[in-house]
């Protein structure tokens, strides 16, 4: 069945009640009922949770056959974690059929990719996917299709049960002999545990693997005690050089401060660029530069940014410093400079993944965000951004809180190059619809700006503040003039993904990849 | 191929920013970033075993990209290398707008590479007349010679000091005040406006010292300069910026000439604007203040 942005969903996911995406906010008003998890009670006083190793710690949570994992990013490349659970699991205890849902796996990740080729991990369901697990998906090696959903539509699927997590593993910078869990304070800091909070509160076990046993109470808690069942204590969760990076730089490359400043002349060209602003951009080129800018302009006009969230590096945390951005709230800390500040600058606050993109939940923050800037793999004439599938076809990157915010947003700007290397960053059908296109207002790229035909008050606005645009066919054909238009790729019929919009519908699927032949004219 | 309209002797010329032309992934779309004139150099960029290699790429890069209305220059070698004769033929046969002279020192090195373009122009079937002239003013002896140069052919649009160079033949290095130039900046200047053509000033290389780039840039507007020589995207706007008219001065600008055509309808030569006489000795320079506005884009009125 086609859904509201053309892609055609295949009838065999369309069972147990699933549908096609619709189109924007088409799940408002409607109820959820919560899926409670099954919890031991640990009624008698416990002087600690410490148990001796992973294994042991998952026999006490009755680990066996078709068992779902939850595993979270913080720790992003540098993460040990997810590999030492998943090996202990089929290494240590023989079990098979195993799910994991991540919300997100990468390189850091290959061990899991040799479990899914030797048929142990089944399923997969993660808000990214890169590195060799997304090529043996893309290669149909995975037994069911994997599950793309957003940071958003995560903890949604997990609060309406679509997701049950057995086990809930928390990677823990610090944690106490009972299983408060901190970010900071250790010696593998990634700030924020934002991904893992939902996580814990719905899994039936909860598992904390830590290399910093601090002393009781770990306060104030990211993940709580009250949730958890056992506290691991290894040499290390994870490699610091690759958790968080030293300070991001703000790019000095010409063509993303070009850009960044374009962004930041559209953001203060709408009625919503005023006293209170809200905001959250990327940590991309371009994306972070757009921060610069906006200060200039925010001084310009005497007005300080209510509020910012996000994935959060130093450039906003030292807005936050300097007093120019009311409160921080972040989900996840890229730098150093974050994650030093996180829940000790003042006003810098901490919040799990739910209440930032959950589309399900009475008040998530994206509902209330003015601006986003975000970046595109590929975005379509129709506006339809991909950020999942390269090229190729192969899955190699993560939706992330790209739909949440841009759906929640009032101005969702899109950021890219118009071509990368040989390809089209705008083109007419992107590989795959992760951002569906009534979600994205404008386009900056290095050779123009679009603003989307949906929204004529943004286009009016471009207009009275002097800001030249053209339309997106137009920037479709100058990247075309430029590099060629490439040959459809072609796909077998097995789908090897589904992509979730952040509602729980069907997006999109990514089907098997037909290897490339170059056929004789 | 992309055909390339006249090239404009005289045009708005605040920005020319320097690429080195053997590098395509710089040249591809040096458009984007909203410079007047981008500098293809086959000069000091390129070394001196690259010259042949630099030569292709700009004459594919003239031939298939479509710079659209940003002009398109050629910094050629100095007449005492082997290469500038070969690097004529490349830019009249590519379509260049115009060719920088480097190392000018005098009114006959502007002959010189007139007849060889000319030459070429003839060689290649472009239309006679077509590529401009531009000089580089890189020594004591060139500056020297400024009137000359300037006034040696119908094609030279303009004149420009190159620092480096010019510093290093007077002994001197950069000064945040600019008086290591100064003398050679007025002097060029007085002979570009005596000779009608424009005026151009030299790069500045350190892209971390915004507060020094500024100073020269507003320096280079006192001064009276038609515009600057660029290494960086990145440089472009604060020179737009600058040497934009200011609001008040074109609300001024267009009072003085509505002011002067109503009078002189009506007779009367002098008389005063907002407390302040005016007569015909001020309508050029509102005027022209009027024509920057509109080529800055900020002013959209019918008075020129």
């Amino acid at each position: 069945m086609k859904n509201a942005v053309g892609r055609d969903i295949p009838d065999f996911l369309l069972t147990g009640g699933k549908e096609v995406y619709q189109g924007k906010n088409y799940m408002d008003g409607k109820y959820l009922q919560k899926a409670a998890p099954k919890t031991r009670r640990y009624e008698k006083p416990q002087e600690s949770k410490l148990v001796e190793t992973i294994a042991e710690a998952l026999r006490q949570c009755g680990c066996k056959d078709g068992c779902t994992f939850s595993f979270h990013h913080h720790l992003r490349n540098g993460d040990y974690v997810a590999n030492m659970v998943v090996k202990a699991a089929v290494e240590e205890l023989g079990i098979k059929d195993i799910t994991v849902a991540a919300t997100s796996l990468g390189s850091a990740h290959d061990v899991i990719a040799d479990y899914i080729e030797q048929g142990i991990v089944v399923g997969v369901q993660t808000s990214g996917i890169r590195g060799r697990i997304g090529d043996v998906v893309s290669e149909g090696k995975l037994k069911t299709p994997a599950i793309i959903r957003s940071h958003g539509g995560r903890p949604r699927a997990i609060e309406a049960g679509e997701v049950h997590i057995d086990i809930a593993v928390v990677a823990a910078p610090t944690a106490d002999c009972v299983g408060n869990c901190r970010g900071i304070g250790g010696k593998s800091n990634c700030g924020s545990l934002g991904y893992a909070m939902t996580d814990a509160k719905y899994a039936d076990h909860v598992i904390v693997v830590t290399d910093c046993l601090v002393d009781f109470p770990n306060m104030p808690a990211s993940v709580e005690a009250i949730d958890v069942d056992a506290v691991v204590v290894v040499d290390s969760i994870g490699d610091p050089k690759k958790i968080a990076s030293a300070a991001a730089r703000i790019s000095q490359n010409p063509r993303d401060l070009m850009m960044a400043e374009n962004v930041a002349k559209v953001i203060a060209s709408t009625p919503y660029f005023k006293e209170g602003f809200s905001f959250q951009t990327g940590v991309g080129g371009p994306s972070l530069a757009a921060n610069l800018f906006l200060e200039k302009y925010m001084d310009e006009r005497n007005i300080k940014m209510g509020w910012a969230i996000g994935g959060i590096c130093g450039p906003m945390v030292e807005l936050l410093k300097k007093g120019k951005v009311g409160k921080v709230i972040d989900v996840q800390d890229f730098d150093l400079d974050a994650v030093n500040s996180i829940n000790q600058t003042p006003n810098h606050f901490e919040m799990s993944a739910s209440q930032y993109a959950n589309p399900a939940n009475k008040g998530a923050f994206v509902n209330k965000l003015d601006f986003v800037v975000l970046a595109a793999l590929e975005i379509d004439t129709g506006f339809n951004v991909n950020v999942l599938t390269g090229s190729d076809g192969v899955l190699r990157g993560a939706p992330g809180g790209h739909p949440d915010t841009a759906a929640g947003s009032k101005c969702c700007i899109i950021v890219t190059p118009l071509t990368r290397g040989r390809m089209a960053t705008v083109c007419e059908h992107v590989v795959t619809v992760t951002t569906p296109g009534d979600c994205v207002d404008v386009l900056v790229t290095d050779y123009g700006i679009a603003v989307n035909p949906l929204r004529p008050d943004l286009i009016e606005c471009l207009d009275k503040a002097g800001i030249p645009h053209v339309t997106i066919e137009s920037l479709k054909e100058k990247a075309y003039s430029l590099v060629g238009r490439p040959d459809d790729l072609q796909w077998e019929d097995k789908v090897v993904a589904v992509l979730e919009a952040r509602d729980g519908t069907i997006l999109d699927v990514v089907r098997k990849i037909k290897p490339y032949t170059i056929e004789e004219d | 191929m992309i055909p390339r309209p006249k090239p404009e002797r005289f045009r708005l010329r605040r920005t020319m920013m320097f690429m080195n032309a053997q590098k395509p992934g710089l040249i591809k779309d040096a458009y984007i970033y909203g410079v007047d004139s981008i500098m293809l150099d086959l000069e000091d960029a390129v070394a001196e075993n690259q010259k042949d290699a630099a030569r292709f790429s700009l004459y594919h890069a003239l031939k298939t990209i479509d710079y659209g209305d940003t002009e398109v220059i050629v910094r050629i070698n100095g007449l005492d290398t082997p290469h500038w004769e070969e690097d004529i033929r490349v830019c009249v046969a590519g379509g260049a707008d115009g060719i920088r002279i480097a190392k000018c020192e005098s009114a006959q090195d502007v002959k010189t590479v007139e007849a060889h373009v000319l030459a070429a122009e003839r060689e290649f079937g472009v239309e006679e007349g077509r590529t401009l002239l531009m000089a580089a003013l890189e020594s004591p002896k060139g500056i020297l010679n400024a009137y000359e140069i300037c006034a040696a052919s119908d094609r030279m649009f303009g004149v420009a000091i190159s620092g480096g160079d010019f510093r290093k033949c007077m002994q001197t290095k950069f000064s945040p005040d600019g008086v290591d130039m100064m003398v050679a900046r007025g002097q060029m200047l007085i002979a570009a406006r005596a000779a009608g053509v424009q005026c151009f000033d030299t790069v500045f290389t350190n892209l971390d010292d915004e507060e020094g780039y500024r100073a020269e840039v507003m320096q280079n507007k006192a001064m009276g300069f038609d515009g600057k020589s660029l290494i960086n995207p990145k440089q472009i706007r604060l020179v737009h910026e600058l040497f934009a008219p200011t609001q008040k001065e074109i609300i001024q600008a267009e009072k003085i000439v509505r002011a002067y055509r109503e009078q002189s309808a009506a007779g009367v030569g002098v008389f005063t604007v907002d407390g302040k006489m005016i007569d015909i000795a001020f309508i050029p320079g509102a005027e022209r203040t009027l024509k920057l506005a509109r080529a800055c884009g900020l002013y959209e009125g019918d008075l020129v």
